[in-house]
């Protein structure tokens, strides 16, 4: 029982280290890492909050969510990736903002 | 008996210290290789954390997916990033000690990284635009979500009954005789329909970015090549074992389609390629065929009086597998082009 606490807890910290780095990195490959530890964050968060069930099993539906959300986590980072490399073909760019950003 | 008690939560302790740490070393590295590979390192120690939590549906689909898939499009495009990266070779060095002086004011003193700074500064031009100060900050007000959060979590710590029982109850009439799966495809198949279509659509928008492939054609490594046409077949097997088993234990169409998924990106980078005549509706009809089944059969059970989706009794059974198969090739085909990346 307390190990599923520790695994929600740990759940609440990636979530919390993957939005800092969300607003601190420039690098938008890095922002998709980001996006990506805040979503597995977010899945044991959920997955341990299902699991304080008392009983053998643990919940499936939960379960099942996080199935779902891993495979659009997938389809939106394999998304996010191809708008990168256009990015960076349109503009030579690999981050978000003006162009007086450059040095 | 106490110590045998304490052995498993100190592991999962350790496990749990392991993801943070990883995590916070992937966001942080200076050199964007370094991050992506201890990203999936993080993939592969979540896999094992779900294990820990009897998840193991979700453990097989973190591994293949989370970290196999993922690791392999984030180190295909930073491989693209990186030689467009090389052609140019203006990037500065100028904002590079940003992030690094962070971490080491944070967290532990590392010497060793100081070479790879200077090595890496071509490929990685951008740390973090912020000035220290305002990092601090935000960091500070983090901390409020953060002890929110955490305290939500503890105090939300009183026992509930969940779903587990009422889907047990039904588990008969689903079709299928593991939990996971009848929740999947049968009582809330609308979430998975809809997660193909998803799948398909970001397969649409990478298709509509650009018609080139991610990849160029690099060198073939004979040893790759020789490796992969070992374990190709092997994982096709694979595949086919985690769809039938995903009825009655752990597995199914999103584990296999992932295995599959995952054969293909082998298969890619060792050489092969699609034949150009299966390219046209051949490859676009595999690519659809787990959304148009599942409509399919969710419309057609309409004409017997059942709801969208409501699969009759005694029907369930053949009409799942019927899905997985479809769902399994859609997923693998997909998974496998969102990979190769730029529309043939």
């Amino acid at each position: 029982m307390t190990s599923v606490l520790v695994f929600a807890l740990a759940g609440v910290g990636l979530i919390v280290l993957g939005f800092y780095a969300l607003l601190v990195q420039r690098h938008l490959l890095r922002k998709v890492l980001a996006f990506n530890v805040i979503s597995s964050g977010i899945f044991l968060l959920l997955a341990g909050l299902a699991r304080r069930a008392p009983g053998a099993e643990p919940d499936p539906v939960p379960q099942a969510m996080v199935l779902t959300g891993i495979v659009v986590a997938v389809a939106a980072t394999a998304l996010a990736l191809a708008m990168i490399q256009a990015l960076r073909a349109a503009t030579g760019r690999t981050w978000l903002g003006d162009d007086g950003d450059e040095e | 008996m106490a110590s045998l008690n304490l052995l498993p939560l100190a592991i999962d302790l350790v496990l749990a210290l392991t993801l943070l740490w990883l995590a916070w070393r992937a966001l942080s590295s200076p050199d964007l290789f370094r991050a992506v590979v201890l990203f999936i390192a993080l993939g592969l120690v979540l896999g094992l954390v779900w294990v820990r939590l009897d998840a193991v549906d979700i453990a097989l689909a973190e591994i293949a997916l989370g970290a196999g898939v993922t690791g392999a499009l984030l180190l295909a495009a930073l491989a693209k990033l990186q030689s467009a990266e090389a052609e140019t070779a203006d990037a500065s060095t100028e904002q590079e000690g940003d992030w690094q002086g962070c971490s080491q004011a944070l967290a532990e003193p590392d010497a060793k990284s100081k070479p790879t700074l200077t090595a890496s500064a071509t490929m990685d031009a951008t740390g973090s635009a912020m000035p220290i100060a305002l990092r601090i900050l935000l960091a500070l007000l983090l901390l409020v979500p953060l002890a929110g959060l955490g305290w939500v979590v503890w105090q939300l710590w009183l026992p509930a009954p969940g779903l587990t029982d009422l889907v047990a109850a039904r588990l008969e009439a689903s079709g299928v005789a593991h939990p996971v799966t009848a929740v999947l495809l049968n009582f809330r198949g609308y979430d998975t329909l809809l997660e193909l279509a998803v799948l398909l659509l970001a397969l649409l928008g990478v298709w509509s970015l650009s018609s080139a492939p991610h990849l160029g054609d690099e060198e073939q490594e004979p040893a790759l090549a020789a490796l992969s046409r070992l374990l190709a077949p092997l994982m096709i097997l694979v595949a086919a074992y985690l769809v039938w088993v995903g009825a009655h234990a752990p597995g199914g169409a999103f584990q296999a389609g992932s295995v599959l998924g995952a054969a293909g990106v082998l298969l890619r980078l060792s050489g092969w390629r699609v034949p150009p005549r299966a390219t046209g509706w051949p490859l676009r009809l595999v690519l659809v065929l787990g959304v148009v089944v599942f409509a399919c059969m969710g419309l057609v059970v309409m004409a017997f009086g059942q709801p969208l989706l409501g699969y009759p009794p005694g029907w369930a059974k053949p009409a799942l597998l019927a899905i997985e198969l479809a769902a399994t090739l859609s997923i693998g085909a997909i998974l496998a082009a969102l990979f190769i990346g730029g529309r043939p």
